[in-house]
């Protein structure tokens, strides 16, 4: 009987992953959602094979010259800066740091987002009250002055980027959990739980977590989109990592250059790309909306 | 027994078309209604009656196919009015609905005597004093106070509730008023209340009501007629002492043995194996077939026609010559259990 | 005459419940209630809503508190179990509740609902848990190749209720508590699933209070019938007796009013005044006071639980029951 359950875990394991891949080929809007972001997480995690060159490379072109400012050719897909460093390169390896700030960001606040919400929900009281006092007052917290603070004492590492995202964006999501656990703890298979000898914990991530899911990953989706562009916000205003570079991070070395109004081709490549994963994480979230909200969907 | 005919429908179906496929949810259901009685419609969810009233009423949205040879109101031909028409001249004054959940149709922001006299207002020319006048009138029947008028819905209690809304239906003095399980969810103090209210009501304006409910001991209370749904179709319709007396649809005998009553101690309780169909997909055969302990293969093949027992007593069942049998039969519980 | 000595299942002694409602608003659930049940019975507790019968399974159930008052259990009350008995005494009772759309779990399949106390409790291993389960299964009609790995919305009120009795089964309760198991299923499934719950009742060897406002079910089931109305325990006795001889005028009303499947029988009117109220702030005296066709100035001061009757094992709370016969 054992073997037995454990396979059928596996078997469990399939059939999830399956219902949330069809959960988001369902609808055409977000299918191309995902096309992009599995589009991306490819370029991110095979950058160093993709990239023809050093971002940091001052680059001659075919003709000995120093290519400096140039615009989109066969030999620089996507131009050149005012340095000479190739675009193309430069974006490809951008796009890993920015996936992996976004994701971990991202990913970091929707699980204390997440827990807050559902402890907060749960057990009311004094206990909610308490964390939703914190909620608030971090809502009251400015972002840009709160991460040029940090950066200022702390230098421009990759860790208090992450943690100055995460700390802002975890609020919505923690309010957004809370309500949903709050309306689910009143339904009768709680209290038939707590009939059946579930302690508070098992009840809070056996049998409430699985029906906030939906909601959960629909924030987690929206979370990432959110630290991409808070990222992208910080690294343009200079308060980036300074060890590797980002997509935002292109952008404030173009503006470092004053460039801006010559070079479009420095401009366009990161926006584009910015722009373009932000909405293809919102698409995808927009498919678990209908799961977690069943009254959008169709008859 | 010339008694007038106030509601006449000859083969009304209902299809409407889900994404899990299409349903036939009434399926070619004839009826007449009579003055001054009552006629019970019994059924489980999912049997169509709750399709059925809406249809009659123009409440199914427009996806909705609705056909029928007749639906006559008094001399009226129902099927040949606009929506328009529909609308202004029948609903509400000729033909008044009490919905399901009526709890749950008065709108919380309004005080309750407003919603009444607005509605009032909108069939009639009556000015506002009339018209409140007309609607303390109707809650004095229903045997509400007249000065509960000005309060709010969540004031009410529940047989309140209901009471206005029963007060709304008769606000225009419609020939043909359908009560959509008016009494479910009710203390059975309240229900009663109510159910005696409505029959006081019936004997001081004489009106004509379609009592739908799965109740069958509230049908019976209430009921001159009885017609019993299931899964789209009318099984069975009969005055409700011959119904209780002598019930021939296998489905009527089922339930009979399925609902127990304080008056029998001791009284053996079978339930019908399965559950009531869910109505996607046009079957073929009768909607019964695989819950029927008499079914014959026919029953599986083709939709039983209407015979006629008696003047007033119609069934739909193939078997029904062999109803005697059929009838000591059903009344052991070892026919309903071998069908598991 | 040998006397033959009862084994009481559980006990509720006096046991009050008050909520806090508005500031400076209590609301009494239930007030001074007194009951046995006994082994291997069925007792069944009806009243209309408000009248406290929920509030009671869940005190007995041990979901809530009794403000005052003791539910004792094996000689010994329930609250001044250490952890280790009242973790026991969890797996003794086990409830089955009303609405089988909304008292399972939507992403739990019916192997892990049933499946969900033994785990929640620790009593016996996986590989005794999935045996079980599966036992379970088949005893209330449900194999386990077509339902284990089916989801709620995949399944029937009825088929849904009866996973609901084997999770509440599975852990061998000698206690089960049904909160209207019956009333939101169909009225022709009914018969089947209160079959077998007697059936069960016997096999299992469990004690059973089951919950209802509708006395026909009741004369069905329960052995012994306690009236409640507004918080207050107004009659208790055999069941049939209780239904054929009601003593007291709450009672008496009640019956009067439950409506039969009979067309050619005529019933007589209730007799009772006024509407139901909610049970917050009441006066003092009994709770029916202001219904009650026979109400006196005594009854509006003295609260009163079930007194003996003529016959001994029918009670009912009335000081006047000599003079309404």
């Amino acid at each position: 009987m054992a073997v037995k359950t454990r396979g059928k875990k596996l078997n469990h394991l399939k059939k999830v992953l399956l219902e949330h891949y069809r959960i988001i080929v369902s609808n055409r809007l977000s299918a191309t959602g995902l096309i992009f972001i599995i589009f991306f997480l490819l370029i991110a995690i095979f950058a160093p094979w993709i990239a023809p060159n050093d971002p940091w490379e001052m680059m001659y072109d075919s003709n000995g010259e120093f290519a400096s400012l140039r615009s989109p050719s066969w030999e620089f897909w996507l131009g050149t800066t005012h340095l000479g460093y190739d675009l193309f390169s430069q974006l490809i390896l951008a796009t890993r740091t920015t996936l992996l700030i976004g994701s971990i960001s991202g990913g970091i606040s929707i699980v204390i987002g997440a827990n807050i919400g559902l402890i907060a929900g749960y057990y009311g009281g004094k206990t909610d009250e308490f964390l939703m006092r914190f909620t608030d007052i971090l809502y009251g917290m400015p972002f840009l002055p709160f991460i040029i603070v940090l950066i200022s004492l702390f230098g421009r590492h990759l860790e208090f980027i992450i943690l100055a995202i995460v700390l802002i964006i975890w609020r919505t999501s923690a309010r957004v959990i809370r309500a949903q656990t709050i309306s689910i703890k009143q339904r009768q298979f709680i209290v038939a739980a707590k009939a059946r000898g579930c302690s508070d914990f098992r009840i809070i991530y056996r049998h409430i977590l699985p029906n906030v899911l939906p909601l959960l990953l629909l924030y987690a989706a929206f979370n990432i989109a959110w630290s991409i562009i808070t990222e992208a916000s910080a690294s343009f205003l200079g308060f980036g990592d300074g060890e590797t570079i980002s997509w935002g991070g292109m952008l404030y070395e173009l503006w470092l250059s004053g460039k801006t109004r010559v070079a479009w081709w420095w401009f366009a490549a990161p926006s584009i790309c910015i722009v373009l994963l932000v909405i293809s994480l919102v698409l995808v979230s927009r498919a678990y909306e209908e799961v977690a909200n069943p009254r959008l969907r169709k008859r | 027994m010339s008694r007038k005919r106030v509601l006449g429908v000859k083969n009304l179906n209902v299809r409407y078309k889900t994404q899990k496929g299409p349903v036939h949810a009434v399926n070619d259901v004839t009826f007449d209604v009579f003055e001054n009685e009552v006629f019970g419609i019994a059924g489980e969810s999912g049997c169509g009656k709750s399709t059925l009233i809406r249809a009659l009423m123009r409440l199914l949205p427009d996806s909705a196919d609705v056909f029928a040879n007749e639906i006559k109101l008094g001399e009226q031909d129902l099927r040949s009015l606009s929506d328009k028409h529909f609308r202004e001249d029948v609903l509400w004054s000729k033909m008044s609905l009490v919905p399901q959940s009526a709890m749950n149709s008065l709108n919380p922001v309004y005080r309750v005597g407003d919603q009444i006299i607005e509605a009032i207002q909108a069939h009639t020319s009556d000015n506002k004093k009339t018209a409140r006048n007309r609607a303390a009138e109707l809650f004095d029947v229903v045997g509400l106070q007249p000065d509960l008028m000005d309060n709010y819905p969540h004031e009410y209690s529940g047989g309140m509730r209901q009471r206005a809304m029963i007060a709304m239906s008769l606000a225009l003095d419609p020939g043909l008023i359908i009560m959509d399980e008016p009494t479910t969810g009710l203390d059975v103090l309240v229900q009663e209340r109510i159910l005696r209210r409505i029959r006081e009501i019936r004997k001081e304006i004489s009106s004509t009501i379609i009592l739908i409910t799965h109740d069958i001991a509230v049908i019976s209370e209430m009921s001159d007629r009885i017609g019993v749904m299931y899964g789209g179709s009318l099984m069975e319709q009969a005055p409700a002492i011959d119904l209780f007396e002598s019930p021939c649809h296998p489905y009527t005998l089922g339930l009979k043995n399925a609902f127990p009553s304080i008056r029998s101690k001791g009284q053996e309780l079978i339930s019908i194996p399965g559950s009531p169909p869910t109505l996607i997909g046009e079957g073929t055969g009768c909607p019964f077939a695989e819950r029927c302990p008499f079914k014959v293969e026919r029953c599986s093949k083709e939709f039983p026609t209407v015979e006629k027992l008696a003047e007033f007593h119609e069934v739909r069942c193939f078997r029904h010559d062999e109803t005697p049998e059929l009838r000591e039969l059903a009344s052991k519980k070892g026919t309903w259990l071998s069908l598991k | 005459m040998k006397e033959v000595s009862r084994h009481f299942e559980v006990k509720a002694g006096m046991v009050a419940k008050y909520f806090k409602g508005q500031p400076n608003r209590q609301i009494k659930a239930v007030e001074s209630v007194n009951f046995s049940l006994e082994k291997n019975e069925v007792l069944g507790i009806a009243g209309e809503s408000g009248c406290g019968k929920s509030t009671c399974c869940m005190m007995i159930a041990g979901l809530l508190q009794p403000s005052s008052g003791e539910i004792i259990y094996n000689d010994k009350g329930i609250s001044q179990l250490n952890a280790e008995e009242s973790h026991w005494y969890r797996s003794q009772v086990q409830m089955i509740f009303q609405d089988p759309y909304e008292s399972l779990n939507p992403r739990f399949s019916v192997f892990d609902t049933v499946a969900e106390g033994p785990r929640a409790l620790k009593l016996y291993p996986e590989t005794e848990i999935a045996d079980r389960t599966e036992e379970m299964l088949k005893s209330v009609g449900l194999s386990l190749e077509k339902y284990a790995d089916r989801y709620p919305h995949e399944l029937s009120g009825g088929e849904r209720q009866r996973v609901g009795i084997a999770s509440a089964l599975v852990m061998e309760p000698s206690m089960v508590i049904a909160d209207e198991p019956l009333s939101m299923l169909d009225v022709s499934i009914r018969a089947g699933i209160l079959d077998l719950l007697k059936e069960l009742a016997t096999q299992r060897n469990f004690s059973c209070i089951y919950v209802s406002h509708d006395l026909s079910i009741l004369g069905h089931i329960a052995d012994r019938l306690m009236i409640m109305y507004l918080g207050q325990a107004m009659e208790i006795g055999p069941t049939w007796d209780v239904i054929e001889n009601p003593k007291h005028p709450y009672t008496r009303a009640l019956i009067n009013a439950v409506p039969i499947p009979d067309p050619r029988v005529q019933r007589p009117i209730p007799n009772i005044k006024g509407d139901i109220s909610r049970p917050i702030d009441p006066p003092p005296g009994c709770r029916f006071q202001k219904r009650c066709p026979h109400a006196d100035q005594s009854c509006t001061e003295n609260f009163i639980t079930l007194q003996a009757t003529s016959d001994n094992q029918h009670q009912a709370a009335c000081h006047r029951l000599d003079s309404i016969q």
